[in-house]
């Protein structure tokens, strides 16, 4: 078994009602529990506060986010397959895609 | 209606429980601020608990969550916002910002803030469309498009009527006061008003999905029991109206059967209604018959009763339904309730009473666009053998379907006009 890392971009904190949150909230807890049951779950990992800041130039350049909706990076969780192929297809049923969103898979490098 | 699931309809329910503890906090003029930091929260819970799963006490969660922020908010803006009248000398000392916070924020508060809120919201400068409105919108969580949706309206058109209604509101600081208020009285039985109509759209309304009334029904008995809830607001006419609901909503599951037709009262799967809705409305009217208060909603839920208690729709108590349609044309006159009683005189003494009692409706002009009274004639004349005159109530009916339901209905009611038995 290899790990790869899901990060979730973009997709979200758009205004929603409060029936339409508890549904996505649900098909979210709904998907890591499947990936949990068929051990695939390594960790599951963080969601992240929307706000940060960016470090450049150095050292010298501090300021804060803003990120593209689109790119920002909304959590991230630590998953096992058997290769990339297999990290790829479990991901498709992240519902983050049905939101416009994406999930980017990365092998996670040995030592 | 309440089902075991305490999790189902979490972020709605709370929602309103969230933004009403705010808005108390905050006073009434803030209560998009109050919108804002509830939004807040049900996002931080959407992010939180999609990776780490549900708290055990998901509630206090949010509760917590919102109260957190409310705190920021607080501390950020006590300068530059005026909040509550009556608790901002309180927050700003050190020594009794924490406790006011808390104490806003207790269990028994909270209870006491939806209610004021859902007051509030019947405001007299509001038609009633409009508090219908603001109450989804307000204490259910609904959205613009969930309302427009329920309703058959356009979400500009919703959008305009909250916008405006809320600006109505804002002109008072604080909450609708229960206790001690003069108009108390007057403001409860325009709230049991608002539910009704809540919980009729929900029953009778237009709306082709069954699951949107569903969930309008649901809203309307959960907040007609927070009234119950309450010393003040649990009076008789309060109690009729929650058995009212409960026994109307016990034969929900029955009226659609299972190819997706509309099946009427005497041909509903009576094994279908739900006995723990029909014991409960049943307790709660006996409850309600205390005092000397007759309202329209004792006499509805009574007449509910009478079918929900009928093994068969022939073991129907008839007479005793048509004596209180009598009563409720005097409390409420309509000639929908009219028809009503018709129906009832025509299973009672026959269709050709039924025709008479039909014809007999002053006012009658008013239901030529309800699809229900040409249904109603044709319904009798069929009975009475004459093919012919059915077959023409029902075509003037057909147009007047609100719903493809209730089209398919009405064209299987023409269908039998044409094959007579």
């Amino acid at each position: 078994m290899s790990e790869f890392l899901y990060v979730y971009r973009g997709g979200h904190r758009e205004k929603q009602s409060a029936e339409a949150m508890q549904q996505i909230m649900q098909k979210w807890m709904t998907w890591m529990q499947g990936l949990a049951e068929k051990g695939h779950l390594k960790d599951r990992g963080h969601p992240l506060e929307p706000e940060g800041k960016l470090v450049s130039g150095g050292g010298k350049n501090i300021t804060d986010g803003p990120y593209a909706e689109k790119d920002l990076v909304g959590g991230y969780s630590l998953i096992e397959a058997k290769d990339l192929a297999q990290a790829t297809e479990l991901s498709r049923g992240c519902p983050i895609l049905e939101r416009g969103g994406l999930v980017e898979v990365r092998p996670i490098m040995r030592m | 209606m309440e089902t075991g699931d305490p999790v189902e309809h979490l972020f709605r329910r709370e929602s309103g429980r969230m933004v009403a503890a705010l808005t108390r906090v905050f006073g009434f003029h803030n209560l998009a601020l109050a919108e804002d930091v509830v939004q807040d929260a049900l996002c931080r819970a959407l992010e939180v608990w999609k990776h780490h799963g549900m708290p055990d006490n998901p509630s206090a969660w949010l509760m917590t969550t919102a109260k957190n922020q409310a705190v920021d908010v607080l501390r950020r803006e006590r300068t530059a916002r005026t909040f509550a009248p009556e608790i901002t000398r309180l927050l700003e000392s050190e020594w009794t910002f924490r406790p006011t916070i808390e104490a806003a924020f207790g269990p028994h508060a909270i209870q006491d803030d939806e209610l004021r809120m859902m007051f509030s919201c019947i405001d007299p400068r509001l038609t009633e469309e409009a508090q219908v409105a603001l109450i989804l919108h307000i204490l259910c969580g609904f959205s613009v498009g969930e309302i427009a949706n329920a309703f058959l309206s356009s979400a500009a058109a919703i959008e305009k009527r909250i916008t405006r209604a809320k600006k109505v509101l804002a002109s008072a600081t604080r909450l609708f006061e229960l206790e001690g208020a003069a108009e108390f009285c007057t403001r409860l039985s325009a709230v049991q008003r608002a539910l009704y109509l809540l919980f009729n759209e929900g029953y009778h309304g237009s709306n082709p999905k069954a699951v949107v009334r569903v969930e309008l029904c649901r809203e309307a008995i959960r907040l007609a029991t927070l009234l119950r809830d309450h010393p003040l607001a649990s009076t008789p006419s309060t109690l009729a109206l929650l058995a009212l609901m409960c026994l109307h909503a016990a034969r929900m599951p029955a009226r659609v059967d299972e190819s997706g037709s509309l099946s009427l009262l005497p041909d509903q799967d009576r094994s279908q209604w739900n006995q723990q809705l029909i014991q409960d409305g049943q307790s709660l009217l006996e409850r309600s018959a205390t005092g000397d208060e007759l309202s329209e909603y004792h006499v509805e839920a009574a007449i509910a009763w009478c079918h929900a208690s009928a093994l068969t729709a022939q073991a129907t108590n008839w007479a005793q339904i048509v004596t209180l349609y009598d009563t409720l044309l005097r409390i409420r006159p309509s000639p929908v309730i009219e028809l009503n009683r018709a129906i009832a005189v025509a299973q009672h003494a026959g269709p050709e009473q039924g025709l008479t009692a039909i014809h007999a409706i002053a006012g009658c002009e008013r239901l030529y666009a309800y699809p229900f009274y040409p249904m109603a004639l044709g319904e009798l004349e069929l009975q009475c053998g004459r093919h012919a005159a059915a077959h023409q109530h029902f075509s003037i009916a057909l147009p007047l379907a609100r719903n493809p339901t209730e089209r398919r209905f009405i064209e299987g009611r023409i269908n039998a006009c044409s094959c007579p038995t």
